[in-house]
């Protein structure tokens, strides 16, 4: 820990807060790890999906004949080969559409939706006879207009893209087809009449395009499907219980039939929930009677997985003279891709929720457009809002002529706060934040250099709880092995164990974390959300009291005493009314085995109190006044952790985060050609940040203890990546006066404006 | 089907022999062939550094490199950076540093590092960042990397 | 008597009324007791005997895991939000 990073810790504990190395870590920097692409199976075949050259368009008929003669070919399936082919709207009833999108995600039947949707697959020896068989599948296709833009989509005369989808407005169905599939709305308060006592109104529109994930490691599944009808799959996801539930329905096959083997991930941020690869794998092990592996190029990774959603806004704010607000509101929609599920409603609960005041509007669309289908991308749908929201109070800021810190702290969300979609907000740590980054020595400095400036914006990600389990089994010699269904993308087998070795009392070291399979561990949700450290913590936490509440029974039956007159602390049992009687955990191991065997505690949780977290981010920019080029100069962090369970892994979600937000902010983006082609899938054209396009990425942890939580721990993964853009749009505007209201602000855009003011 | 080439290595200082089809890359070679999966593909188009592996004593990105042209020349991969004694200091530096989240890029960036710092001890954070600026991370934003090759260079400012 | 707040899009379906009191110990209750004052509500929050896939309760600020069986206080707030996930 350097200065450059600091924890603002006020309670410490044995184990957690320290920054133990990670159980994986070994494995990880000798190239032993084992990821999905690394799998082997004896008899292993490889699969290529042949995807659509066309953004939209009808498939008159495939012709897999050629393909199927080729020598090496063992299998080759299209949309007739899954279960929905079979299956009728009668059997199906309300449930048509809803398979049918999840069927045709995987392979389309009738139509195909976006550049890159797959049409038909082929497993065959090794990947280069795959991939020549693809170049022999005939596809007949009957192109269609396509649209990829979110607002000319919601157009009455844009192109459809699902004849029965309509929009959906809280249950209320719309009278004919649209590309919008829902809307929703919030209003707290009376925003008419807020406005009307505001003295200072903005309101400005913005857009972002669509960015990708952009993990470094593609997508990949392995499937064997036995002849005893058992599937097993290999994969890369962020939730095993993710890919056994998608391909238990897409395959129409009971969960006990599935068994979802987790490997090592090589990132994910949201975009490896969906299950792309392994419903197609395996029905490609089942026809070719062996196992098959199938890997996603980089290309394939771009324009068929993720990406986030491209967005339009129309943000309003007022406030009095004074800096007070007294009303907002925002209208926002997002492209959902191909089909309906964009995280819309997320923007809209995220956009205020650093704000209190007394009347705010949030609506929201989600719109289909023949891009792939969005995924989940790190606090989904905050980043966005926020981009809109914090540059809209930048500017209010400016004309006010108040300090934006300042502006924050006047209107900051607090203990009691009411949201605009209702709820009440409990104990949370933004005004901690802001102070923080008011007196924090970047705040103090001014911005160094010609044409700088510096931006600050805030971030807010509701964080989730859900199911997790762990079993703790104790050892003889006293160490404990820690099972979990929590796959372990930074750092969480550390941060888990590190929560059962406090509350154990035990050394980290001799707790032994895996991660298992789903035939292993009973129901765990996805590593996301923020949710791992919290509630897979709970989980060990929980699972680490049933231990202790065994181990106190063997010592009083070892003692002869009552259970009551016997407690656990400090990593040992103790008689309470006899000092004599005490014995350490590895003492009180040994003599398992004699007074009834090993002792295991195990838990399942379905948490509530997951904690709010919120962030303030300061960014120092230089705006190349000939190029447009930013440079980024200077950039902290500020962030609520509750309590940094492993305060390294926080700083790096932090860092990690931002990181993503200033590619998000200044270089990346998908560019769509006039038919709706995206023009970039690689990563020399899509360009995400690099070390040397980078400051270090300071940080300040701040804790303000999650009262749900023993240790206090709120999640941290997500909330880093929502104020870079706007942190680095208000930089910007400092820095030449611009107004950036488009992401990314590429050097383009910035000359663009600066010739637009100049007159041309 | 293209025929099969004899190809003879020395990879980690011991003398290998494969076989390979003309169109596989080293990359491939390594991890399919030679069962070697310490080295990643990331894009298989050289523009992550995923698949960073040494040879003659250059970096190189093996997606880029053919199997074939392995003939008669030394490669080192993350196999061999550690030794039976223990791990290389980069390695140590990484794990110490939180350096790594999920992983997938670290092979490439110790590579990469050790590169560097064989051949500049004392590179400093600018050199460090402009040498690795080949080898793409999206989990740290680079900041636990630098400062972990920081850790182990020799440069006077820390 | 929980104090549930009708959301913003239902509200023309309650005559514009914000908030009501509504008895009721768990959420299907408070629903049936919706339905009763305000016929027509419960389709719209309801879907196949579960809250709707986008919806989610909120009692007292925390989403509700067991959706209708979830119980609420005699003081409870009531909230149908957003249903959401992360990444």
């Amino acid at each position: 820990m350097t200065l450059s990073n600091q924890v603002l810790s006020e309670v410490e504990y044995n184990v957690v807060g320290k920054r133990p190395v990670r159980p994986d870590g070994v494995d990880k920097v000798t190239g032993r790890a084992q990821y999905g692409a690394d799998v082997k199976l004896t008899g292993l075949l490889h699969a290529k999906v042949l995807r659509s050259p066309h953004p939209h368009a009808r498939i008159r008929s495939i012709d897999t004949g050629k393909a199927e003669a080729l020598p090496g070919v063992k299998a080759v399936i299209t949309a007739k080969d899954l279960p929905f082919a079979a299956l009728s709207r009668e059997e199906l009833g309300g449930d048509y559409n809803r398979l049918k999108f999840a069927s045709d995600h995987m392979l389309a039947s009738d139509k195909v939706l976006y550049k890159g949707h797959p049409v038909a697959a082929v497993a065959a020896v090794n990947a280069h006879v795959a991939e020549s068989a693809l170049a022999l599948i005939e596809v007949d296709y009957e192109p269609l207009e396509a649209v990829v833009d979110v607002r000319a989509a919601m157009r009455d005369d844009a192109p459809l893209l699902h004849a029965e989808l309509r929009t959906s407005s809280m249950g209320e169905i719309g009278d004919k087809p649209s590309n919008v599939a829902a809307h929703l709305s919030y209003e707290k308060g009376d925003v008419e009449q807020g406005f009307g006592e505001a003295d200072v109104v903005v309101e400005r529109e913005l857009t972002t395009a669509s960015v990708h994930q952009g993990y470094i490691e593609p997508h990949n599944s392995t499937a064997f499907w036995n002849t005893d009808g058992q599937l097993n799959l290999w994969t890369s996801t962020q939730g095993a219980f993710a890919v056994r539930a998608a391909v238990a329905d897409v395959l129409r096959l009971p969960v006990s039939r599935i068994k979802v083997t987790p490997m090592e991930i090589g990132g994910g941020f949201g975009g490896k929930i969906t299950a792309y690869l392994d419903a197609i794998a395996a029905t490609l092990s089942q026809k070719a009677g062996a196992p098959v592996k199938q890997l996603m190029t980089r290309a394939e990774v771009f324009e068929a997985s993720g990406p986030a959603p491209g967005s339009w806004m129309k943000v309003k704010v007022g406030a009095k003279n004074d800096g007070r607000l007294t009303a907002v509101q925002l209208e926002v929609a997002m492209d959902a891709g191909a089909y309906p599920g964009s995280p819309v409603m997320q923007a809209m609960t995220c956009a205020f929720a650093c704000y209190d005041v007394e009347n705010g509007k949030v609506d929201g669309y989600d719109v289909v457009v023949n891009k792939p289908k969005t995924a989940a991308y790190r606090a989904p749908g905050s980043p966005q809002a926020a981009f809109g929201v914090e540059t809209v109070m930048d500017e209010l800021c400016q004309q006010l002529g108040l300090d934006p810190i300042d502006f924050r702290l006047l209107n900051a969300a607090k203990e009691g706060t009411r949201r605009i979609e209702g709820p009440v907000a409990r104990r949370i740590g933004f005004v901690e934040c802001l102070e923080a980054a008011r007196d924090h020595d970047h705040y103090r400095t001014p911005p160094e250099g010609e044409n700088s400036g510096r931006g600050v914006a805030a971030g807010y990600w509701m964080n989730r709880g859900f199911q997790s389990s762990c079993v703790i089994t104790v050892n003889f010699d006293g160490t404990v092995s820690l099972i979990m269904g929590s796959v372990d993308i930074g750092g969480t087998r550390a941060s888990i164990a590190q929560q059962a070795a406090e509350t154990l009392g035990i050394a980290y070291e001799d707790v032994k974390p895996m991660v298992v399979d789903t035939d292993s561990i009973g129901f765990t949700f996805i590593t996301g959300g923020s949710r791992t450290s919290f509630a897979t913590g709970l989980a060990a936490i929980e699972a680490a009291e049933s231990v202790k509440a065994q181990m106190v029974s063997r010592a009083a039956k070892i003692w002869d005493a009552a259970e009551d007159d016997v407690e656990y602390a400090d990593g040992a049992v103790r008689h309470k009314s006899d000092p004599e009687l005490r014995l350490g955990f590895k003492d009180l191991a040994r003599q398992l085995a004699t007074t009834g065997g090993t002792v295991a505690g195990q838990s399942n949780v379905d948490p509530a109190g997951e904690g709010n977290s919120y962030a303030v981010h300061l960014a120092d920019v230089q705006v190349d006044p000939d190029t447009g080029k930013t440079e980024v100069t200077r950039y902290t962090a500020i962030q609520d952790a509750g309590k940094a369970v492993h305060p390294s892994y926080v700083e790096g979600q932090i860092q990690g985060g931002a990181v993503q937000g200033i590619g998000w902010a200044l270089n990346e983006e998908y560019y769509f050609d006039n038919s709706g082609r995206m023009m970039n899938p690689t990563f020399l054209d899509y360009r995400m940040p690099t070390s040397l396009d980078l400051p270090m990425i300071d940080t300040v942890i701040v804790e303000v203890a999650n009262s749900g939580h023993p240790y206090g721990v709120r999640g941290v993964g997500e909330v880093p990546i929502v104020p870079p853009m706007a942190a680095i749009a208000n930089g910007i505007h400092e820095a030449t006066g611009l107004r950036l209201r488009s992401l990314p602000m590429t050097p383009g855009k910035i000359l663009e404006e600066q010739w637009e003011r100049n007159g041309g | 089907m293209p025929g099969v080439v004899h190809v003879q290595a020395k990879i980690n200082g011991e003398d290998t022999n494969f076989l390979c089809e003309p169109r596989q890359s080293l990359l491939e070679v390594l991890r399919d062939v030679l069962g070697m999966t310490g080295t990643k593909e990331g894009c298989n188009d050289g523009n992550c550094g995923a698949c960073t592996v040494v040879l003659d004593g250059r970096i190189v990105d093996s997606c880029l490199v053919l199997g074939v042209e392995a003939q008669g020349r030394e490669v080192q991969t993350i196999e061999g950076m550690a030794s039976p004694g223990g791990l290389h200091p980069l390695q140590q530096s990484f794990l110490e540093n939180a350096a790594l989240q999920c992983g997938i890029c670290t092979p490439g960036f110790l590579l990469a590092s050790r590169a560097l710092l064989d051949a500049e001890p004392d590179a400093d954070e600018g050199r460090i960042r402009h040498w690795l600026a080949g080898n793409l991370c999206r989990c740290t934003g680079y900041d636990k990397i630098v400062r972990a090759v920081i850790q182990v260079s020799t440069a006077p400012e820390k | 008597m929980a104090k549930v707040y009708i959301p913003t899009m239902l509200q023309t379906l309650t005559g514009g009324v914000k908030q009501i009191e509504c008895q009721g110990r768990n959420v299907r209750q408070i629903i049936d007791g919706l339905e009763a004052q305000y016929p027509g509500i419960k389709a719209r929050l309801v879907e196949d005997g579960e809250i709707r896939s986008n919806l989610a309760v909120a009692i007292d600020g925390d989403v509700a895991r067991m959706g209708m069986l979830e119980r609420v206080g005699e003081t409870s707030e009531v909230h149908f939000v957003p249903a959401i996930g992360g990444g």
